[in-house]
């Protein structure tokens, strides 16, 4: 399969692919490593007139110490992040979550900002900022925002990104106790899309971030669950509440009802193994 | 279909693949597999699944494992790739992971070999010492529907002891 025809537009820096973004309207996308939309476009589900690539822009490109916080650029490929010794340090969910993206091929091209932009709900890293806790620093024709990740995620493959905007820092808060996370991910095969997927960052009292992939149309944080762990309820008793607020689909690999079980299951997993750690 | 037509959209695509420059004029939605294929004649690297899923379409980006049929021939432009059969040296000496497939018989119909090939050694590259588990996990992206799973693993650590072998005794 080829991907429909388009334009391919290169830029070098951020100011040069909001500009080309700017000039070339609505139709144009970026693309970031290639690994979700190339595919997308392969079947047609994707048809861009123009596409902008972002290979070159390297200024995107890093894991930073910001104190407080560490700050990735949106460029920076699952691989580095995976490997990157200050997140595998003080932030080891994501690290570990990038590591479980895909197969080593794709994370060497795929990047972060890229799987944070398509916002796919059965996607990995999504749910891990979420859990994280993370903010996402977008930049358009007009200025620079920055975008909590609890209110990035819209709809079905929408984000809060306004047309030309393009997604540059992810910011991860550091956790308190770094050590306390979780990364379930449930499917059949190895390079599967979870099943169902929950992250967890924190040991299950107040401040515990918990995320689910694929339980509805976005990646979700299990609200019920994190407002039962902060009064005080046992991991047991707030596992119960997983599905709670979720709208999971049936498809072939499972229906909603089982989904809604694997939560239950999952979080609770998750919660145990990040309180033991 | 008018869209589709041939030479409506071109970009200017240079490679170094296997150590030589290889310059075309392709449209610009041609993958890296077509180019290497059609353009620079290489036809070790197959197309199997077309879906970013089975690895057959492995080759080296820069020294690490793409699926090439998942990157645009643009997006490489610039940049350095090697195929399956830019492996063997120039006396015709097979690389070592070429050499453990054939030690360890590790293929069967042999159409997943070429990417299980240069996925090995991009693995090895970051892992020269890997364990068995290793290699499985490292091998995730690449599928062989004969199963010859097994032997490919063996070749995998073969290859890594060889290399770490020959590495030892040039100390």
């Amino acid at each position: 399969m080829i991907p429909p025809s388009f334009t391919y537009a290169r830029a070098t820096s951020v100011d040069e692919a909001i500009a080309l973004a700017a000039e070339h309207g609505e139709d144009a996308k970026y693309l970031a490593g290639g690994q979700s939309l190339l595919p997308l476009m392969k079947l047609r589900f994707a048809a861009p007139t123009v596409l902008i690539d972002l290979g070159r822009v390297t200024e995107l490109s890093y894991v930073r110490d910001e104190g407080t916080y560490v700050a990735v650029g949106a460029l920076t490929r699952h691989h580095d992040v995976a490997n990157s010794e200050l997140l595998l340090a003080d932030i080891p969910l994501l690290a570990h979550v990038a590591e479980a993206v895909g197969d080593p091929q794709i994370r060497h091209r795929g990047t972060i900002g890229g799987s944070v932009a398509h916002a796919d709900a059965a996607a990995d890293l999504p749910a891990a900022l979420l859990a994280l806790g993370a903010t996402f620093v977008v930049r358009g024709e007009s200025g620079t925002r920055s975008v909590p990740a609890a209110e990035f995620f819209k709809g079905f493959f929408e984000t809060a990104l306004e047309p030309g905007e393009l997604l540059t820092e992810i910011q991860v808060p550091k956790p308190a106790t770094p050590a306390a996370w979780s990364f379930q991910k449930f499917n059949k095969r190895a390079i599967d899309f979870a099943m169902v997927g929950v992250a967890v960052q924190g040991t299950g009292g107040p401040n515990t971030g918990v995320a689910l992939i694929n339980m509805g149309s976005t990646p979700l944080r299990a609200t019920a669950v994190e407002s039962a762990l902060a009064s005080g309820a046992s991991i047991a008793d707030a596992a119960q509440l997983a599905a709670e607020g979720t709208n999971a689909g049936s498809d072939i690999h499972a229906s909603k009802a089982y989904r809604e079980h694997l939560a239950r299951v999952l979080v609770r997993r998750a919660l145990e193994e990040a309180s033991s750690r | 279909m008018d869209s589709d037509s041939e030479g409506e959209f071109q970009v200017k695509v240079e490679l170094t693949v296997n150590g030589k420059d290889v310059t075309a004029d392709v449209e610009d939605r041609t993958l890296l597999v077509h180019f290497l294929r059609d353009v620079a004649d290489l036809t070790a690297t197959n197309v199997g699944c077309d879906t970013t899923s089975c690895g057959a379409c492995t080759v080296l980006l820069d020294g690490e494992s793409v699926k090439s049929c998942t990157v645009l021939a643009a997006q490489a432009d610039g940049r350095s790739v090697t195929t399956l059969e830019g492996l063997a040296s120039d006396a015709g000496e097979m690389h070592p992971v070429q050499r453990a497939f054939h030690e360890e018989h590790g293929l069967q119909c042999g159409y997943c070999t070429p990417g299980m090939v240069m996925a090995i050694v991009s693995l090895l590259k970051e892992n020269p010492s890997p364990t068995e588990a290793e290699v499985r996990q490292g091998l995730e992206g690449n599928i062989c529907r004969c199963t010859g799973y097994h032997n490919i693993v063996k070749a995998a650590l073969a290859a890594s002891r060889t290399a770490s072998s020959s590495e030892g005794a040039s100390k």
